[in-house]
């Protein structure tokens, strides 16, 4: 009886291992049969499964929006293209065996992702090596683009492969603290953070800022991600008096601390980055979130004339998950990519060139166009030059806009 | 302000929490010695099933009517998958060596959470719980109880005074301390002991259940992962109250509970310490007591020192 049973397992799993390793042979295998067009893949990395698979799906669709619409349009005469999107769950070490099986597969021109930044540091390495074009929707730490004493102002791009449409948490951090104190009036603030990459430096780029217009932190904590009983953090922001609170991280935690701190009886919003800035921040902890806030990057995308196509287009994409916080982002980083192709076929005679990923590196920092989010361009380290920014703020069960503007230091 | 009550307030809830699945834990390993760590999947799968049931009680039910469904409700789809988990899964490998049935319950655990995932609606991200709606109870100026607290409060006693006299005074009961005293004898006795064990597997689901809807009332959301994490430190309860006692699961899960809550507030006052409190050092507190404790009695607060047959 035993040994029946472990003989079908041993049988399941073989054959689920076969299956898969058809399909990716597969995979590589459809890109030479293509006859009269060249396909050039993009890659996409975002954590397609589990707590922030609402983003990651948005990232996902919108790139293959855009990879559609070139296709459609024919933006790059001779260009076929198609997108590959692996899951990273959020986890730095897929996002690295992502971007070497990315790496892997020679149509693949540049890729999209990830979500995380802490997941972008794994990964930047390998595709820098590869010289392969890599472009983050939603990256929002500064060390990525601008090296590791960025805070020292010592400015210095580590990887000549990495780009990103998103702002940095320098632009990001210093706008909702100048909220905080110049707009909404609030003093006392008590600073949490997730430990991670994105949030530990967002919040201390917050706390820096927010002492230096004048005001206090009363008080710090750090919460561990996917646990979800914060109600001793929860006390201590009520003990220490404060008037709000900024929370540095994403939103599973962000609303189940904003909601855990009203609990208390401490009628107090919290603000948090684009982490927190999704329906799911409100939806997922009862209707006590009303009076939080959250930055974003860009203007609002229904607000934008430049974004109602997108908007109109990925409505009759018929896509299953909403194109979320990064949409925008993610089809204007697909888009570049796209530029960057066409640039480098255009002074190729029409085809690709042999060491087509890197001129596609070159070309794009020279790509300009008018995006889903604005003008689309980047600086000498990568970073996008589009520094406009929202203030949202959850009102009756939903994100309202509140106040937009252009960073100024 | 003095936040100590309230502090020990929100440890003794979360402790609570923690004990009450800790018992499907100790339970069957009481029995079985199998540590069945699709536990954690058992109190996600009973969240899943109250609030399947919620949603089918027709609009505006109080939720003074809906929680006692919801209870049921969540009990049956946890009951249902954590005998079938012990038919199918489990008693195949009963007379494996033991680590097969552990790997079994790896697996089992991931399997039960990607189902979820991919087949109750909506399950892909947070799904929004009943709330208890209204303002928490006030005890004195710095005590305030949540109304979801106060049901756990109340609940948790009396779910283990049911286990209590269960155990020890009716024939089922009997039947399960002998089976976990020496299964062979028992069952030379007469005592069907393929069915105490279901029963151990079904009252450890139940007891889940009723955690997954404190949980979910308290939270407002709950999430096909939310087993996981919940798992391991109910997991970690029951190995610091005896693995195996009862009242230690309840007991260990009070202790670890209150060494959480206590050290996110005050290891960080102590001078000198500022950077290793908050709860960012919460878990390494809770393991640091348990390492303490396990040193000094390896068989955990409540334990019985018993012949190890590994």
């Amino acid at each position: 009886m035993r040994h029946r049973s472990l003989l079908i397992l041993t049988t399941v799993i073989t054959t689920g291992a076969l299956t898969l390793t058809a399909c990716g042979s597969r995979d590589e295998g459809k890109s030479t049969g293509g006859s009269d067009k060249i396909t050039v893949v993009i890659g996409v990395d975002a954590p397609l499964t589990g707590s922030l698979s609402a983003l990651g799906q948005g990232i996902k669709n919108s790139v293959d929006l855009a990879a559609k619409t070139a296709n459609k349009t024919n933006e790059v005469p001779g260009v076929e293209f198609k997108i590959e999107a692996l899951d990273d769950q959020a986890v730095p070490a897929s996002g690295q065996a992502n971007a070497t099986k990315l790496v892997g597969n020679k149509d693949v021109l540049g890729v999209v992702g990830p979500l995380n930044s802490g997941v972008a540091q794994s990964m930047q390495g390998v595709f820098n090596s590869a010289n392969l074009l890599q472009v983050s929707p939603a990256n929002t730490n500064p060390s990525l683009s601008q090296g590791d004493n960025w805070a020292k102002g010592d400015l210095k791009r580590p990887f000549a492969s990495y780009f990103r449409t998103a702002a940095t948490d320098v632009v990001q951090g210093k706008f909702a603290a100048q909220y905080y104190y110049n707009d909404a009036k609030k003093r006392k603030v008590f600073v949490v953070d997730d430990k991670q990459t994105y949030g530990a430096g967002l919040a201390a780029i917050f706390s820096e800022e927010f002492k230096r217009l004048g005001g206090t932190v009363v008080g710090t904590d750090h919460v561990t991600v996917k646990e979800t009983d914060f109600s001793s953090t929860a006390d201590k922001v009520k003990a220490a008096g404060a008037d709000s609170v900024y929370f540095g991280g994403q939103y599973p935690e962000g609303g189940l601390l904003s909601d855990q701190i009203k609990k208390t009886g401490a009628k107090i919003p919290t603000m948090g980055g684009d982490g927190i800035y999704d329906p799911n921040f409100i939806s997922a902890s009862g209707e006590s979130n009303d009076g939080d806030f959250a930055t974003s990057i860009g203007y609002p995308v229904e607000k934008l004339d430049t974004a109602k196509k997108f908007i109109a287009d990925y409505a009759a994409g018929g896509y299953k998950d909403p194109y979320a916080a990064y949409g925008g982002y993610s089809y204007d980083a697909g888009w570049t990519i796209i530029q960057a192709v066409k640039a480098v076929v255009a002074a190729n005679d029409g085809k690709l060139p042999d060491d087509a990923r890197k001129q596609v590196v070159e070309a794009t920092s020279k790509v300009s166009f008018d995006g889903v989010t604005g003008k689309v361009s980047f600086d000498e380290y990568g970073d996008t030059t589009n520094k406009q920014l929202t203030v949202y703020k959850v009102e009756g069960g939903t994100w309202k806009d509140v106040k937009s503007a252009t960073f100024e230091d | 302000m003095n936040e100590l009550p309230q502090q020990l307030a929100n440890g003794l809830a979360l402790g609570a929490l923690y004990g009450l699945i800790a018992i499907g834990y100790t339970m069957v390993y009481g029995i079985v010695q199998l540590i069945n760590f699709a536990h954690g999947e058992i109190f996600m799968i009973g969240g899943f099933g109250a609030l399947t049931t919620y949603t089918w009680l027709p609009g505006g039910t109080s939720l003074l009517v809906a929680i006692p469904l919801m209870i049921i409700g969540g009990a049956i789809a946890a009951v249902a998958v954590a005998t079938a988990a012990e038919r199918f899964a489990y008693r195949p490998l009963r007379g494996a060596p033991r680590l097969a049935p552990l790997i079994t319950a790896i697996g089992l655990s991931i399997t039960l959470q990607q189902l979820i995932w991919a087949f109750y609606p909506d399950a892909k991200k947070a799904v929004s719980f009943p709330e208890f709606k209204g303002e928490s109870f006030q005890l004195t100026d710095n005590l305030y109880i949540q109304r979801a607290d106060a049901f756990i409060f109340v609940l948790a006693p009396l779910c283990m005074l049911a286990l209590g006299v269960f155990v020890s005074k009716s024939r089922s009961g009997r039947a399960m301390q002998a089976t976990s005293q020496d299964r062979d004898t028992a069952k030379l006795m007469g005592i069907n002991t393929d069915r105490i064990i279901v029963m151990a597997f079904a009252i450890g689901a139940a007891f889940a259940a009723v955690a997954a809807v404190a949980y979910g009332l308290d939270k407002g959301q709950i999430n096909f992962e939310m087993g996981f994490l919940l798992g391991l430190k109910a997991f970690t309860a029951a190995v610091l109250g005896g693995i195996g006692n009862i009242y230690g699961a309840m007991v260990g899960g009070v202790v670890l509970g209150l060494a959480e809550a206590m050290s996110i507030a005050y290891i960080e006052e102590i001078p000198g310490m500022q950077q290793l409190g908050g709860g960012a050092w919460a878990n390494v507190w809770a393991f640091v007591l348990l390492i303490v404790v396990l040193l000094v009695r390896p068989q955990g607060l409540l334990g019985e020192r018993v012949a190890d047959r590994a």
